[in-house]
């Protein structure tokens, strides 16, 4: 049997294949995070409520109306960046002016108000999800045995971050964004209805939290409590990666899944807590994050 | 002057509690190129926020090609065929020359292409993949302008184009804008500098407390120099 470090290689590709896939959704919602906190400075406590509801109206779709996982990944998106939407034209547009405490403090009222429903309703035990047909079983890889579901995880979640990371640095629409964050009130007498381009940034940054979560259903349960449980990792990857940085954010997000799941292997023990060790280090020698732009 | 195209009528506007304008009255006519001039901080720059709706607490009127824009919201003035180019000449930092340059969106039929930008300001072609703050000060106040040449606007708001920059570089900033000026293009340009406005401009007006005090035609400047230099105390 091969060994590294005395770990049988099964176990340490095996555990690699974790962290990857937890890095995975570690990436799509620290990119929705430094995309709100980037485009809006709102630093968004309800992401890991939005996780939460976009993996739920999934599975409502689901148990309900027959609707099942290939358009949820499409319909549960979109419902929650209209909820998102309405939400930032109702209360966090009336926050921009105001110290980003506020807005701190209304998303995490907003994460509270959203899981306590849901508790209320479903109970913290959580809600099975099955795979996709078209998703189930594994490949044999010789040395390890994929499963094909966490391996599309893996490859979709690549996609969306890529595809994000060129809308907002390709495009017209990303260079709107980019410099409204600059000098918004510049940008709107430029012409451009800023407003309305900050509402859609908001609706983005739900629709990734959503798309996380329905991808995140059939690898965990459905649970009120999934999003608490990862948001403050989430969180740590923003700050490690920079705030408001967008490829901070994605490649932070899959690196510290990868060293989690190294963690694992060699001092499981440390396994909960490496993320907020490197953060604590990572503040101390660079604030602003290591893609951070004043890094 | 020309029919006006932009009509300022007792324009009052205030900062906050802070009234800043106190019953602006000026005119534009299309084509031509009017400069404000006085001392800091009598309200030449609030005058162009005002225009622009920057700074939204406002009475008065101020029609642009027969449009109200006191009724329009911030984004929209640009749409009415205004281009700004502000003071502190607003350059994004995270867009390179090419992307500062396409950012202003296309207004109205009848705006530069970019070869002719280029032409204008060949500085920006070979700059064009640089991020926009690398550029040197006199390259930066050509990018703001040049940037609103795409969009098809029929006058330009000009705020101190000349500030802090070297003789040499006000000097094609003052061909471009003669350039400009030949295409038919209106512009109201803010500026202290009156030496170098008087090669470009028709008219002046001087501002004083928030109101304009006198007009009088650029070749007028010669016998006003000593009223002038004891308002803008030069």
């Amino acid at each position: 049997m091969i060994t590294v470090f005395g770990v049988p290689i099964q176990a340490l590709l095996g555990q690699l294949l974790v962290g990857l896939i937890n890095g995975s959704f570690y990436a799509m919602l620290s990119l929705g995070l430094a995309i709100i906190f980037g485009m809006l400075r709102i630093i968004n406590f309800a992401h890991g409520a939005l996780y939460m509801l976009g993996a739920f109206v999934g599975y409502l779709m689901l148990a309900h109306l027959g609707i099942g996982y290939w358009a949820a990944l499409v319909l549960a998106p979109l419902t929650v960046a209209i909820f998102g939407m309405v939400i930032e034209r109702l209360a966090l547009s009336r926050l921009y002016r105001v110290d980003p405490l506020y807005g701190l403090l209304f998303t995490f009222g907003l994460a509270l108000v959203i899981e306590g429903s849901f508790r209320y309703y479903f109970g913290v035990s959580g809600q099975p999800y099955p795979t996709p047909k078209a998703l189930a079983g594994g490949t044999n890889l010789g040395f390890m045995f994929l499963p094909n579901y966490r391996a599309w995880v893996v490859v979709a979640s690549l996609i969306v971050c890529t595809a994000t990371w060129f809308l907002i640095e390709r495009t017209k629409l990303g260079a709107y964004l980019r410099a409204s964050t600059e000098n918004a009130t510049l940008v709107q007498a430029f012409g451009v209805n800023v407003p309305v381009l900050l509402t859609v940034t908001y609706g983005i940054g739900c629709a990734l939290a959503a798309l996380a979560g329905i991808m995140a259903a059939p690898v965990y349960q459905v649970s009120p409590l999934m999003g608490s449980n990862i948001i403050i990792v989430v969180f740590a990857v923003v700050v490690v990666g920079g705030m408001g940085s967008i490829l901070g954010a994605i490649v932070t997000g899959y690196a510290l899944g990868l060293v989690e799941g190294l963690t694992k292997v060699f001092y499981p023990e440390a396994s909960n807590t490496v993320i907020f060790v490197i953060m604590a280090i990572v503040l101390l020698v660079r604030p602003a994050g290591l893609f951070g732009r004043d890094a | 002057m020309a029919e006006p195209l932009l009509d300022l009528r007792d324009l009052n506007a205030w900062y906050g509690e802070s009234h800043v304008l106190h019953g602006v009255d000026m005119s534009v006519g299309r084509g031509e190129t009017v400069t404000l001039l006085g001392r800091n901080g009598v309200g030449k720059t609030t005058t162009l926020r005002a225009i622009m709706g920057i700074v939204r607490k406002r009475t008065g009127t101020i029609h642009f090609d027969g449009k109200d824009l006191l009724k329009l919201p911030l984004h929209r003035t640009a749409h009415a065929g205004i281009g700004f180019v502000p003071e502190e000449r607003g350059i994004f930092s995270t867009l390179d020359v090419m992307e500062n340059l396409m950012l202003p969106p296309v207004v109205a039929e009848g705006g530069m292409s970019i070869e002719e930008i280029f032409t204008l300001f060949p500085n920006l072609k070979e700059r064009r993949s640089s991020p926009g703050t690398k550029l040197s000060g006199g390259e930066q106040q050509m990018l703001a302008i040049a940037r609103m040449l795409r969009t098809g606007a029929t006058m330009l708001l000009l705020d101190e184009p000349t500030e802090g920059l070297a003789p040499v570089i006000i000097d094609r900033i003052g061909d471009a804008l003669e350039s400009l000026r030949a295409r038919g293009m209106t512009i109201l340009l803010v500026e202290q500098n009156f030496r170098f406005a008087s090669h470009i401009t028709d008219r002046f007006y001087v501002m004083e407390h928030g109101a304009i005090s006198t007009t009088f035609p650029v070749g007028e400047l010669d016998a006003r120099m000593p009223e002038l230099q004891q308002l803008l105390g030069v």
